[in-house]
């Protein structure tokens, strides 16, 4: 018992000690410290490598640098960026302007970037777009495809005959974007049988996709899964997904001039190929996603 | 890393931190809710009229999901350890207050009029007589806060890794990495047997005019009252 | 706004009546997780209580398994489950049952226990067989607790069947995960209140129940 009541007195120092700082006062949270670049991520593995990443070239710059991982979904962390409690968090242009304007045409990478920079916050904005992609699509496994003749060149509208009798599976807030449901709807007059809320992209998605308990889901373009598990991805000829690059969404004020060109160079390096590597060492071969942030940013230079 | 005790990078703690973070975020709420539970009862006891309406406050507060407090609170607390230990502590709140309540009342009405008879002003019999002999109820409230605080914490990983070991959970999920649950759910029912065996052995402290056979079971002079709340994940 | 306010934007909008995704339809399946729970722990938590309170032996096995099961999370049974073998009911029900066995099979254990010992012996001397005195005086006598023990248990199902949502099951609990990532709060409150008043109604339910089962002459006590 008194070995027992030992440890967790050690615990609880530990415990006290290794959350100092930002964490030990809870109400100090939403002011970061002064100097400190807060970057944060999604609650989907790519945002948590990718913000590792960035968090990394900016301390190699001599920043200094705090994590608030696995915030939640853009719904939640966009509020965080606004109100200054996060400085830099990886987004997807086009995903983050049907968020700002759910109306908005999606013509180019490019005008996407521009309409994005006009619709945000006046304290937020984004830096230079990677040619690294990675949509939201919606894909449908191997039964299904074969079952309504579905292949790779088949477009979201072939999916209307069949959508009545198929269940989708996508993150909760799949449920009311317009990059969702509700376009899938509007632009495609897909209606499907019922929704099923699982997780943004992640295992829980991919299982039910693969075992057939959903048969259409959200999934991302650049997930390992895909190849995996034979996903037949459908085509988006509306463009409703419209471009997603990687791109950082940054606090102006908070983010000195070194910090922005250190991004910079992070996004003119990554490209979609090297992402959907990345992601397959964290997500299929379970590597750390701060080793594999590490590993990359010193394979480019950026280290 | 796929290993039992390789903690994902992105929690930003280690095992022994988890575990420190998971304690703290759990026991701190008890301990409030016992500072304001006490106060409470002690009126609850003496202002009859009292009681039932608190009941009736508490049982349905203790209806609602823990996580809609959490998400409510997030406006208020922001995504913060603060978010997670204020429904913690309003919940151990929720079952102390009974507890102490009960166990004042079990007090035999002779016992009471033995301290008045020797001098005891309200406060005094309040401390040295009626909380004493209610510390079996007050402990076995404890327990069932204590359990219940240290799994409700785990719940804590869906606003933003504020879980402590939790956030195993979540990271389990993310990563597609069972060992990671196992880990989480094996440590936290370890932290709960612990903290529970504690305060069994506090109880055996404090009541040393108590025959060891009636320790077994929590029961006071009364007909034991069991629709204390239990603990347990909402 | 504050949370009175959500919660009745969440009521007044028709679209939350119906479809998949309903009131009508959550608050089913809510009904649905918490009586197949609350069945399956008292089909375990009931005969054992029972048996163990008439014989006064194994007093100490139920309240070890009390505390275990007490110590186990819900919410970290309920992923480790998923994680491992796929979502679906399995993973929601282990946590419930789990949840719901020790209310029950302690305070059964507790009011069997703490019958009068005089009527028992009483039974006993005329002859009455060990199954007659459990079933025609113990359990009579100690109904209101049993009540009170699955009452416990029950409101702490349906507070907790929330979860199921986690592992992209329905039920009230839908609203609250859905709302959070939606960040949209009348869900959440809604949910919540949703949440709520089902315990309440459970609660009438078993003020109900002890009115018409439990014999006047118990009650009176």
């Amino acid at each position: 018992m008194a070995a027992v009541a030992l440890t967790a007195a050690a615990a609880l120092l530990a415990g006290c000690s290794s959350s100092g700082g930002t964490a030990d006062n809870p109400l100090a949270e939403e002011k970061a410290e002064k100097g400190t670049v807060v970057v944060g991520s999604n609650n989907f593995a790519e945002s948590t490598l990718l913000a590792d990443i960035y968090g990394e070239a900016l301390k190699a710059k001599g920043l200094k640098v705090a994590y608030k991982h696995n915030i939640g979904s853009r719904e939640t962390t966009y509020g965080l960026m606004k109100n200054g409690s996060v400085t830099v968090l990886p987004e997807y242009n086009g995903s983050l302007l049907a968020y700002l304007d759910s109306a908005a045409g999606q013509e180019s990478a490019e005008a996407v970037t521009t309409a994005v920079k006009e619709k945000l916050d006046s304290r937020l904005t984004l830096l230079e777009s990677s040619p690294a992609e990675n949509k939201d699509s919606v894909a449908v496994n191997a039964a299904t495809a074969k079952k309504y003749r579905l292949t790779a060149d088949s477009t979201l509208a072939d999916l209307k005959e069949a959508a009545p009798d198929l269940v989708i599976g996508g993150s909760p807030e799949f449920q009311t974007r317009r990059q969702g449901l509700d376009g899938l709807r509007s632009v495609y007059g897909l209606r499907f049988d019922s929704f099923k809320a699982l997780d943004a992209g992640g295992p829980l998605t991919q299982s039910a996709l693969a075992r057939n308990t959903v048969q259409a889901a959200d999934i991302f373009t650049t997930d390992p899964t895909i190849v995996k598990e034979g996903f037949v991805v459908l085509q988006d000829p509306e463009n409703l997904f419209g471009f997603a690059n990687v791109t950082p969404l940054v606090a102006k004020e908070n983010l000195p001039e070194e910090g922005v060109e250190a991004l910079n160079a992070v996004s003119a390096k990554l490209d979609t190929a090297t992402l959907r590597e990345l992601d397959a060492r964290v997500q299929l071969e379970k590597k750390d996603p701060l080793d594999v942030a590490k590993a990359w940013l010193a394979s480019a230079g950026l280290d | 890393m796929s290993g039992f005790f390789d903690i994902p990078s992105d929690l930003q703690h280690s095992y022994l931190g988890l575990i420190g973070l998971h304690l703290r975020e759990a026991l701190l709420p008890v301990l409030a809710g016992l500072l304001l539970a006490l106060p409470t009862a002690q009126l609850c006891a003496r202002l009859r009229w009292l009681y039932p309406p608190v009941l009736g406050v508490t049982t349905v507060f203790y209806a609602i999901p823990s996580l809609a407090v959490f998400v409510i609170l997030i406006d208020y607390t922001g995504q913060t350890e603060l978010t997670v230990m204020i429904p913690l502590a309003l919940y151990s709140l929720v079952v102390l207050v009974p507890a102490i309540v009960d166990g004042v009342r079990s007090v035999p009405p002779e016992t009471l009029a033995a301290a008045t008879a020797m001098g005891f002003g309200p406060a005094r019999r309040w401390f040295q007589v009626q909380l004493p002999i209610a510390v079996p109820a007050i402990l076995a409230g404890l327990r069932v806060a204590t359990a219940s605080s240290i799994s409700l914490v785990s719940v804590g990983a869906l606003i933003g890794n504020q879980g402590a070991l939790g956030n195993l959970l979540a990271d389990a999920q993310r990563y597609d990495r069972p060992e990671l649950a196992l880990n989480s759910v094996l440590t936290t029912a370890v932290l709960a047997i612990v903290c529970d065996a504690l305060l069994v052995l506090a109880r055996n402290l404090l009541t040393p005019w108590m025959p060891r056979g009636t320790r077994a079971s929590a029961k006071t002079a009364r007909r034991p009252e069991p629709s204390e709340p239990e603990g347990a994940l909402r | 706004m504050n949370v009175l306010t959500y919660v009745h934007a969440f009521f007044a909008d028709g679209a939350h009546w119906q479809g998949y995704d309903g009131i009508p339809r959550r608050l089913l399946e809510h009904i649905g997780y918490t009586l197949l729970a609350l069945g399956l722990a008292a089909a375990v938590g009931l005969p054992a209580g029972l048996l163990t309170g008439h014989t006064g032996r194994g007093g100490n096995a139920v309240a070890f398994v009390a505390t275990a099961a007490r110590a186990l999370p819900s919410f970290g049974l309920l992923v480790l489950i998923a994680v491992g073998i796929g979502i679906g009911l399995l993973p929601v029900m282990v946590p419930l049952v789990l949840l719901a066995i020790p209310p029950i099979l302690v305070t059964t254990y507790e009011a069997v226990r703490s019958v009068d010992p005089s009527p028992v012996d009483a039974a006993r001397g005329l002859g009455m067989p060990e199954a007659g005195i459990l079933f025609r005086v113990e359990l009579p006598a100690a109904l209101p607790l049993v009540l009170s023990g699955v009452r416990s248990a029950a409101i702490q199902v349906v507070s907790t069947a929330t979860i199921a949502a986690y592992v992209s099951l329905g039920g009230l609990g839908r609203y609250i995960i859905d709302g959070l990532y939606q960040r949209d709060y009348e869900k959440v409150a809604g949910g919540a209140a949703l949440v709520a008043l089902l315990a309440l109604a459970t609660l009438a339910l078993f003020w109900g129940a002890g009115r018409l089962a439990v014999s006047p002459g118990v009650r009176r006590r």
